[in-house]
């Protein structure tokens, strides 16, 4: 089987998938005590029972749920999710849309970070294990495993911000004098304000990513080709980063696909604490809000770039390892 | 290999107390065993061990540094903070165990169903995890509880519904190596039904690993009802929980830290404690760490 019959296969497969997400996002949307529109309508003391039944046949609620399901299909498709309940009325996807490169931003930064330090990590406790070493990283990877995220949040806002008053603390940018600012000291201005939730966003994969590259490189150091390149007289250098580290990394791309439903679930929490206007904060303002339509706009849309991530990662994967697109290895 | 005669009464106890101390031979392990100990101990005796109310308003001594009368500080009402954290002991247990218990059953049930009857209920099954898979789960839990009431019982069902698909893998996985065995041949073969045969012959031959992903869940419930909390959505206040706490924490930074550092620190034990013990148990359970 060639590598595009494969990619034709996989992306035929995520249809059954993504209409899956759609119906399970529209389930939870009819999950609402009464219908969506209930809440606007308690709201109003004025509303008589006829113009209760206008507004749902306004909003198409008198409809069978199928044809209803089908009208919100057929939205979705048109980057159509309806209009915000909130007073100003705007279009969800806009709302959504303004705010997306921001979450990805900090995530693909975070996540840059993660691969960057916990591999080298994970390889050094691997080679030295049971070293020091080794039982310093294992406490600190359990360590960082049991933090709330939030939490630790909170400390580095309490040292960094508030005691020695090194870092800002919330926002994206200054709020004063950003405007005169010289294209360098903006992305310096950036940075400082990321360097806090990058770290936060990363603490968990750091801690899951160094211990998974310690255990899958000491599975591959066990090997027999590892004890071979070893005995004909390669460098250790070469024989754990050229001949290990590319084999025990293979699996890494699917658990990075599979790992990005949780980092975008975390920003709603590091969003919240810094006051940083991505998709977490919107998610969490519609909830506090009751904000149907954005709500599910997001789950929706959110669910949808997961099911794209986890697509890319199965291809890069079947890229790299020829064995996959052929088949030869049993599925889990 | 274990005999039939093995299961005699007397033999039985002498195995759990084997058991036992195998298991607390590991200092990690026992470290575990004691952090959750501790957390159901003070759990159960928190209204023997609170030296105050946990939710008694006290005007003149709002925003206390930890003192000998009060030895973690005070709160923005005036509360005891200790007090309020080991109420706040009883909501981490209770999560705990409610949410991991129905993650866990909802997860048996729909990978044994999945391995075992393999096929079309398989494809069906596991398409089902795959989609549930893609979704953040703080986002679904957001979006449900949008329309709940936020209550401690809404926090843990939900968090219970969205945490079921790892060990629904784990059990299908184990399902579709256990049901080839002799073992489960012989059974049929002797005319024991399908039920007879997952609950009676297949399953408690994997509840070693079910056993362990649960215990390792448990930390992880915990920290997303006390994300939940924090963010407002989860156990609401007066009710303490180390989550809202941490609410309070945050809107007092500046001027309480012990806010903030606290319950924190409770949420980071009692999650290390359960992760510490899961650990131990898989690896107890894991032939290919014995000698």
């Amino acid at each position: 089987m060639g590598f595009i019959s494969f990619l034709l296969k996989r992306i035929l497969g995520l249809v059954p998938t993504f209409f899956g997400i759609t119906l399970i996002s529209f389930f939870v949307m009819h999950l609402a005590p009464g219908e969506p529109m209930s809440l606007q309508a308690d709201f109003n003391p004025k509303m008589t029972p006829e113009m209760r039944q206008r507004l749902r046949a306004q909003y198409g609620l008198d409809k069978p749920l199928y044809v209803q399901y089908a009208k919100w299909l057929k939205g979705l498709v048109h980057l159509d999710l309806g209009r915000s309940f909130s007073p100003d009325r705007r279009k969800v996807w806009d709302k959504i849309s303004e705010r997306l490169p921001v979450t990805i931003l900090i995530n693909f930064l975070s996540m840059l970070l993660i691969l960057a330090v916990s591999i080298p990590l994970g390889v050094r406790a691997a080679v030295r294990e049971n070293s020091l070493f080794d039982q310093v990283t294992t406490v600190l990877v359990f360590l960082a495993y049991a933090a709330p995220a939030f939490w630790v949040a909170l400390l580095l806002m309490l040292l960094f911000g508030i005691e020695w008053n090194l870092l800002p603390v919330s926002g994206l940018h200054s709020l004063m004098g950003y405007d005169q600012m010289g294209l360098f000291e903006k992305v310096l201005d950036w940075s400082k304000h990321l360097i806090l939730p990058v770290f936060v966003s990363a603490i968990g994969g750091l801690a899951g990513f160094s211990r998974y590259t310690r255990s899958s490189m000491l599975e591959v150091l066990r090997q027999d080709y590892i004890t071979t390149a070893r005995a004909k007289g390669l460098p250790e250098r070469v024989v754990i980063y050229r001949h290990a580290l590319r084999n025990a990394l293979l699996p890494f791309i699917t658990i990075l696909g599979l790992s990005i439903p949780g980092l975008i679930g975390g920003s709603v929490i590091f969003e919240s604490i810094f006051a940083i206007p991505g998709v977490g904060q919107l998610m969490w303002s519609a909830v506090m809000a009751r904000d149907y339509p954005v709500l599910m706009g997001n789950l929706v849309i959110v669910a949808i770039l997961t099911l794209l991530g986890n697509l890319l990662a199965d291809v890069g994967y079947a890229a790299v390892d020829p064995r996959i697109r052929t088949g030869l290895q049993e599925q889990e | 290999m274990e005999t039939a005669l093995s299961s005699t009464p007397i033999r039985e106890g002498k195995r759990w107390q084997k058991t036992m101390l195998e298991l607390c031979s590991n200092p990690l392990t026992l470290s575990g065993l004691v952090i959750v100990g501790i957390l159901v101990f003070t759990a159960i005796f928190a209204p023997v061990l609170a030296p105050y109310d946990p939710q008694r308003i006290d005007t003149y001594h709002i925003l206390e540094a930890p003192s000998s009368a009060h030895l973690l500080g005070t709160d923005g009402l005036g509360r005891d903070c200790l007090s309020r954290l080991i109420f706040g002991a009883r909501i981490s247990l209770l999560v705990g165990f409610v949410a991991v218990g129905i993650a866990t059953a909802v997860g048996t049930v729909l990978g044994a169903l999945a391995g075992y009857y393999g096929k079309w209920v398989d494809s069906v099954i596991m398409r089902f995890v795959d989609i549930m898979l893609c979704f953040p789960t703080i986002f679904l839990i957001m979006a449900v509880i949008a329309f709940l009431e936020p209550s401690i019982w809404n926090i843990m069902i939900v968090i219970g519904l969205t945490g079921w698909m790892g060990v629904a893998r784990l059990v299908r996985a184990e399902f579709l190596s256990l049901k080839k065995r002799d073992f489960v041949l012989a059974s049929r073969i002797c005319g024991a039904s399908d039920l007879q045969i997952v609950f009676g012959e297949i399953l408690p031959n994997a509840i070693a690993p079910i056993l362990v992903s649960a215990t390792l869940g448990v930390g992880g419930a915990i920290l997303t009802e006390s994300a939940l909390s924090f963010l407002g959505i989860g156990v609401q206040p007066p009710t303490p929980s180390w989550g809202n706490m941490l609410t309070e924490g945050k809107d007092n930074l500046e001027i309480a830290w012990w806010l903030s550092v606290f319950p924190g620190l409770a949420i980071l034990v009692t999650v290390l404690g359960y992760n510490l013990l899961g650990e131990g148990l898989r690896d107890f359970f894991d032939p290919r760490k014995k000698r």
